[in-house]
């Protein structure tokens, strides 16, 4: 290992930070993979690794991919509800890889929602 | 591909002393298993802080808290919570009050109390890899002090934080760094005092075993204001995990060139040795330990000259605490003056401590100076378990005093706590409840101090051991009020002539039970009782013949277990004791299934 210089540090500090950055636990996205037996049966790891691919891909480090239980609609699985801060829920249903790297690149980084691919805006109300 | 989670297992001691460690292999492995080694990362921290219910884990981003872990729970985790995304009730913290698990980690009052500035990065990095300390703006107030300050800036800035010892007596960080920059002789020296030797203290090793590097940084910037080559970690030999932790940070830092030759490219050198400490208490007294450096007796001298003027090889020499040593960093990278907007008027920043004994969230909290003493024990520590009653709180380590209940609004800093005749010290936190008998508290932590005492000065080498005699004669139920009277004049006397510090603090904790605590003495010796019956030889044992036969039905377990044959009675019959041939060892209350044994 070479001994550092100022401009290295800084490097050092890039490189790293994307590897912990996950701990803050603060994200501007956040990308649930719903992961029930009805999501995983119809093959939402596949899209739970193109979401990881696409975050890698794009070096995204302000969007969070996490999984949840069953959304409750089954037969529409694969799902993925995308949250922006301060902005309503979107629950894209029938998901394909493809569809993933589409949401991605229109939605979580263009802001856009993808109207053909989602099921609804928004959250149940819960008590 | 990047990871979706990460996996923050608890290694401090605490947690690997409850297998921890075994733990995060079973789990590491379950996940290979699992095929989810490409999306979850396990990261073993340091101490997390919440030890009464470790071995713990906290998983990111979401902030799910799970304790009390062990390798049984790992394959229905990893199934349930990493495949198919439903967190797992039951391994959760469940408070006492409202019997529902709580999942994340920030809504656990015992977390969200807290402010974090020296235990800023526990955890939530590996305290064995440099990346990720520096990923957290690790060695960015290095580069700052060396390429954008002068030492003297330096020591404005920290000057300016207010920033005191936290080591226990609370001196001026930036006046005792002065002191050193001004005086003649060279090579100067920086030293981190990582002796903590006192029972139920554990913030600075839980500081180096999570995260080593804050301390070495804030030497480097201690070592630039005061023009210092060379450094030395003086830690104890019984914190085996802290010693190898350190150990690891300072190779890393010297292979990323931040210790050594022209640190930076700036020109700037330093580097430090480990010095262990054999576990003397006494060494942890700044001159005491500067000898046992130098590879001397551990004993203290007389002061001045001051460590500042004559220190380590008769050189000026900068010693401050672990914890000191961990604020700075903060402080050069966001301004004293962020620092100094924190805490009381005289007491800025924040202070870590130990919280232990009769206290429901046993743990290390780190919080702003000001701050009540019920809001330790109530709102973070979650109050005394069992529905009983607070007594006192001990704070200060074994030479600090006790503070009763009356008194724990008072808000926590340096000048309250010595007002209340106890102390900061370095930040042992004793919690006590009702059944506590606070002569034998005063007894037992002089026989700490007595037996830790190095003998130098006749004060304390015999003082300590008169005190410890008169208290212990006390408890025995031989305590006259002359007894009383001289016990004062003593602790007074030891206070005031003893040489260093832990002779003329150790008569605190006698002092002020004496001074909270009289009418307890006056039962000791005027009633030949204890009211929290701890002092058995005051007690008197009765088994009362209804429960015993009754609930009983005479079971005998007491007259088999009694170790002096003191018991008499048949099956189905009262038992009864005689007192003439009872030792008052306590093993029949112990043994009795029924509660039918009374104490008096």
């Amino acid at each position: 290992m070479p001994k550092l210089k100022l401009e290295d540090l800084a490097a050092v500090r890039e490189k790293a930070r994307k590897a912990v950055s996950l701990r803050d636990g603060a994200a501007r996205v956040r990308v649930t993979i719903h992961m029930g037996t009805c999501g995983l049966a119809a093959g939402s790891r596949k899209i739970l690794e193109a979401a990881l691919r696409e975050v890698e891909g794009h070096d995204l480090r302000d969007v969070m991919v996490t999984t949840s239980g069953c959304a409750g609609l089954c037969s529409r699985e694969p799902m993925a509800t995308v949250e922006v801060v301060d902005e309503a829920p979107v629950k894209y249903v029938d998901l394909t890889e493809g569809k993933v790297k589409e949401i991605f690149t229109e939605h979580v980084l263009g802001g856009k929602i993808l109207q053909q691919y989602a099921l609804a805006i928004g959250s149940e109300r819960t008590y | 591909m990047a990871y979706r989670m990460h996996l923050m297992v608890c290694a401090g001691t605490g947690c690997v002393s409850n297998r921890s460690l075994d733990f995060r292999d079973a789990l590491q492995k379950e996940i290979e298993k699992r095929g989810l080694d490409n999306e979850i990362q396990v990261v073993t921290t340091g101490c997390n802080g919440f030890c009464g219910v470790g071995p713990l884990m906290v998983v990111q981003p979401d902030g799910i808290f799970y304790q009390q872990l062990s390798p049984k729970d790992v394959p229905y985790l990893v199934e349930e919570h990493f495949l198919k995304g439903r967190p797992v009730k039951k391994l959760m913290y469940v408070p006492p009050e409202t019997k529902a698990p709580v999942p994340k980690m920030m809504d656990i009052p015992f977390f969200s109390r807290q402010m974090l500035i020296a235990l800023r990065n526990r955890g939530l990095i590996d305290p064995e890899n440099i990346d990720e300390y520096i990923a957290r703006d690790g060695y960015a107030a290095l580069a700052k002090a060396l390429t954008q300050m002068t030492p003297d800036e330096i020591l404005t800035e920290v000057k300016i934080s207010g920033l005191r010892g936290r080591g226990g007596a609370g001196f001026p960080t930036g006046t005792k760094w002065e002191a050193v920059k001004v005086a003649e002789g060279e090579p100067k020296y920086v030293i981190c005092n990582g002796d903590e030797g006192d029972p139920g203290a554990f913030m600075d090793r839980s500081i180096v075993e999570s995260d080593p590097h804050s301390v070495i940084e804030g030497m480097l910037i201690g070592a630039r204001a005061i023009g210092a080559r060379w450094g030395v970690v003086y830690i104890r030999n019984e914190y085996p995990l802290a010693v190898q932790r350190i150990n690891i940070a300072i190779a890393q830092a010297r292979e990323y060139g931040l210790l050594g030759d022209n640190i930076l490219d700036t020109g700037f050198d330093f580097d430090i040795s480990v010095s262990k400490g054999a576990g003397a208490f006494v060494c942890g007294e700044a001159t005491a330990l500067v000898a046992a450096v130098e590879g001397r007796l551990g004993e203290p001298r007389a002061r001045p000259p001051r460590l500042a003027e004559k220190g380590l090889w008769g050189k000026p020499t900068c010693l401050n605490n672990v914890e000191t040593w961990a604020n700075v960093p903060p402080i050069i990278n966001r301004g004293g003056k962020w620092f100094a907007e924190i805490g009381t008027e005289k007491s800025k920043g924040t202070k870590v401590f130990s919280l232990v004994g009769k206290i429901k969230s046993t743990g290390l909290v780190e919080v702003p100076m000001g701050i009540t003493l019920r809001e330790i024990i109530y709102d973070i520590g979650g109050g005394i378990p069992g529905g009983k009653k607070l007594k006192a709180v001990q704070t200060g380590g074994p030479s600090g005093g006790c503070i009763p209940t009356d008194m724990i609004d008072l808000p926590v800093d340096f000048e309250t706590l010595t007002e209340a005749g106890s102390m900061m010290g370095s930040g042992g936190m004793v919690v006590m409840d009702e059944d506590t008998c606070m002569v034998d508290v005063a007894r037992y932590f002089l026989s700490f101090t007595q037996d830790e005492s190095c003998g130098k000065c006749t004060p304390c080498r015999e003082g300590t051991k008169l005190m410890l005699d008169i208290l212990t004669k006390i408890t025995e139920g031989h305590g006259t009020m002359e007894d009383l009277e001289s016990l004062e004049e003593v602790a007074k006397i030891v206070a005031e002539t003893s040489l260093c510090g832990l002779g003329t603090s150790a008569p605190n904790p006698v002092l002020t039970t004496i001074r909270y605590f009289r009418d307890e003495y006056l039962k000791h010796i005027e009633a030949h009782k204890c009211p929290s019956h701890v002092c058995r030889q005051l007690n008197t044992y009765k088994i009362d013949p209804e429960i015993c036969v009754q609930r009983g039905h005479g079971c005998g377990v007491c007259r088999r277990e009694c170790p002096e044959k003191a018991i008499f009675g048949e099956k189905n019959q009262p038992h009864r004791i005689d007192i003439s041939l009872c030792s008052k060892c306590g093993t029949c209350v112990d043994m009795c299934h029924f509660n039918a044994v009374t104490v008096e």
